[in-house]
């Protein structure tokens, strides 16, 4: 597959402190890929990097097969994690003055505005100032601003943070959609049950460094412990348990049941199958339960931090 | 892409629309001009007021001293004794009495007038009156002692002293006070319009910084294109401000003199200024005023005058951006903002006492090339004449400066904006320069 970003090498330091060392990451065409990691750890710096706000010391970006350069910030849109808009300007004035700073006419940015506006019902705001709407109603405009010129790149950090269920909801379905017509998505957060949702591939930087990248399927196979979910009905509850602490590494797990019974996690060692083990317990009672513990991108950050310090 | 129109066509707009702006442009006329109708006005009634004053003179000395004016009658009194003068002069509720004794003695008299007034006389009316007696007073002594009043009037010498350079044209008092309204009016404007405006810039750089907008806007724009554009809008709209200020004030000062009849160019002080000025001898002079202004350097004033200011306004507006870009709200710019208000004061006072006092010598020089005062101390000295060479020179260290300070301006601003939190140090500001 095509990568529509590659950063090559990156290093920027500020004064003695390193911001970025030597991080790589690619980011294949049509994919959202999840830029990851504490704070601090220096996702910020990357990304403007790649707006072309601060300039690496060393290390270069490529942009769909070009390097890049001034008029690629057309083919960016960009929604920064302090992102605001000019309070005292009109909704409409402002949008426009900020899609032509992108490079659309006038004409075209009016005729993509009302688009949008319609599809979002947000278009009695035009003649609104912006510090007449809620910080909800304000993300919203934002959000608008920054796929208003249709690039080939959308970099979101932290996309969601200001906006209840159903316009998290609402944003995360136009992003998708966006996906679908052909753009790719860099996006940057803390809440992982939305790269859960969201991202094919994730990179993740700790402390300036890149520690892991990929698709998020192999970093889970990467991660994954090779551990169960089972519950089994058996008239000896109290054996089986011990029987199963003395072969393997075992924790209680919690799953809803009507009868009771007993449920565990099991660890398998390296060298066991888990058939084996299927195939035991149902030697020993009625399974009801028996599944495969996938790691969650939640356990992947925190395991992956904690072994890289 | 060049997005400098866009970026100037947005600060301009901005600031033309926002409500103080234009409530600032047009009130700030009409309170001024109000403010100065009001007291030509009431001076006028002040002075239209005629006051009498009743004169008991017993001497017989002084008769011919006292004429009467528009605003002063003097009424003599005779054959009535100081008793009954100071009562009937109250009882007409006239202003006041002045009264001469009987005597001949000139030296006795000298501190024998007196004047009664129901209330304490102004100031003005005292010395007036004491002038016109002590007159009187020392022509009958000039008489007295022998002396032939005629002579002395035909002996009087006025001088009046022709001003020329060594080239020949000719100069004169009238001529420098022009080259000083001039110089003064340039460097006082220049000054005035960097603080207004100089400040209007950091004002917009911090709103940008704390709406956190900046941050969408350099993802499409580059911090330099932004800070110029931001310099140049915001400047734009100060001179349309300033143009609006002048018409608006041509305007009301036409109305308000036709409307309510007062001439506000004859408002009492500018009657005794004028006075003052053919008093020294200027009158008739009108010719001298226009070779003044015709003696002036004019294609080199106006030349100097927009390439001074431009490179001034510039040098100082950038360090305004940078400072807005170092802080995150204004009550923090004091300690930025006061270094580079100090050499900006100093070239005003240095304008204002050097310059007239002695507009070529060392202190006026060298301060008219110094970058940082020399768009005021030289805009000042122009008028009386600079050579070119110099005029090139400080101009070329000016730009040479300005590039250099912008130079240092962005690299600020580009750091700054992104910066949010505490407060930066000097230390901090050199740091970010080197990023």
């Amino acid at each position: 597959m095509h990568n529509i970003l590659e950063a090559h090498t990156i290093s920027k330091k500020f004064g003695e402190f390193t911001a970025l060392n030597q991080v790589s990451i690619e980011v294949p065409k049509g994919s959202i890929f999840g830029l990851l990691g504490p704070n601090g750890a220096g996702k910020t710096t990357l990304i403007r990097i790649i707006n072309q706000i601060t300039m690496p010391d060393s290390g270069h970006v490529i942009l769909d097969g070009e390097p890049l350069k001034n008029h690629h910030i057309k083919d960016i849109g960009y929604l920064p994690e302090e992102r605001g808009l000019y309070k005292s300007m009109k909704v409409g004035e402002q949008a426009l003055y900020l899609a032509q700073l992108k490079g659309l006419s006038k004409a075209e940015a009016k005729k993509r505005l009302h688009y949008w506006f319609d599809r979002l019902e947000i278009g009695d705001w035009w003649n609104k100032k912006i510090q007449e709407l809620s910080k909800g109603m304000a993300q919203k405009i934002q959000f608008v601003v920054t796929v208003l010129h249709e690039p080939k790149l959308l970099i979101f950090d932290e996309p969601f943070s200001g906006f209840d269920p159903i316009n998290a909801n609402l944003i995360k379905d136009e992003i998708l959609r966006l996906r679908d017509n052909g753009s790719t998505v860099i996006f940057s957060t803390h809440r992982m049950e939305s790269v859960e949702e969201l991202c094919d591939h994730i990179a993740l930087i700790n402390k300036s460094n890149k520690i892991l990248d990929g698709k998020l399927t192999e970093v889970k196979r990467q991660f994954k412990s090779n551990a169960y979910e089972i519950g089994v009905k058996t008239a000896n509850i109290k054996a089986l348990h011990q029987d199963l602490t003395d072969k393997f590494e075992v924790s209680p797990a919690q799953f809803k049941t009507i009868d009771e019974q007993l449920k565990l996690n099991v660890k398998l060692g390296r060298n066991d199958n888990s058939n084996d083990l299927l195939r035991y317990l149902t030697t020993q009672g009625e399974v009801s339960h028996f599944v495969e513990l996938l790691p969650s991108t939640n356990d992947i950050f925190i395991k992956a931090i904690q072994n890289n310090s | 892409m060049n997005h400098l129109p866009l970026i100037i066509k947005r600060e301009y707009l901005t600031k033309v629309k926002n409500k103080a702006f234009i409530v600032m442009t047009i009130i700030s006329p009409i309170v001024l001009i109000a403010l100065i109708a009001t007291v030509a006005y009431l001076s006028q009634i002040s002075s239209n007021k005629v006051r009498t004053i009743a004169i008991l003179d017993e001497s017989g000395l002084i008769k011919n001293a006292f004429k009467d004016t528009e605003t002063t009658k003097y009424k003599f009194l005779t054959n009535i004794d100081l008793e009954a003068a100071k009562v009937l002069v109250k009882a007409q509720g006239e202003y006041g009495l002045l009264h001469i004794e009987k005597s001949i003695d000139v030296n006795y008299l000298e501190n024998h007038v007196k004047f009664y007034s129901e209330d304490s006389p102004s100031l003005s009316v005292v010395s007036g009156l004491e002038s016109k007696v002590e007159k009187s007073l020392t022509d009958v002594k000039l008489v007295q002692v022998g002396v032939d009043l005629d002579k002395i009037e035909s002996a009087k010498i006025d001088v009046s002293i022709i001003q020329e350079n060594f080239s020949g044209e000719k100069t004169s008092k009238v001529e420098s006070i022009i080259k000083l309204a001039f110089g003064g009016a340039a460097g006082y404007l220049l000054f005035m319009f960097i603080i207004i405006y100089g400040n209007m810039i950091m004002r917009s750089v911090i709103e940008e910084k704390t709406s956190r907008v900046i941050e969408v806007i350099i993802s499409s724009v580059k911090p330099m294109q932004l800070m110029l554009g931001k310099i140049i809008g915001t400047s734009l709209a100060g001179i349309t401000q300033i143009i609006i200020w002048i018409i608006l004030g041509g305007v009301l000062t036409a109305l308000v003199g036709f409307v309510f009849g007062i001439d506000m160019n004859q408002t009492p002080q500018q009657q005794v200024i004028q006075q003052s000025i053919f008093d020294q001898q200027l009158n008739g002079q009108i010719e001298t005023v226009f070779a003044g202004f015709y003696h002036l350097p004019l294609t080199n004033l106006i030349i100097a005058f927009v390439l001074f200011f431009i490179a001034g306004y510039l040098l100082y507006s950038s360090m305004y951006a940078a400072i807005g870009a170092a802080v995150d709200n204004e009550t923090d710019t004091q300690q930025f903002v006061f270094p580079i208000l100090m050499p900006l004061v100093l070239s005003v006072y240095i304008g204002f006492f050097t310059v007239i006092e002695d507009p070529h010598g060392t202190v006026s020089t060298i301060f008219s090339f110094i970058p940082l005062t020399s768009p005021v101390v030289m805009l000042m000295r122009i008028p009386f004449g600079v050579p070119i060479w110099q005029q090139l020179l400080s101009l070329l260290l000016l730009i040479g400066s300005f590039l250099l300070t912008v130079w240092f301006a962005a690299k600020i601003y580009r750091v700054g904006i992104l910066m949010y939190g505490k407060k930066p140090t000097y230390k901090e500001l050199i740091k970010w320069i080197k990023y």
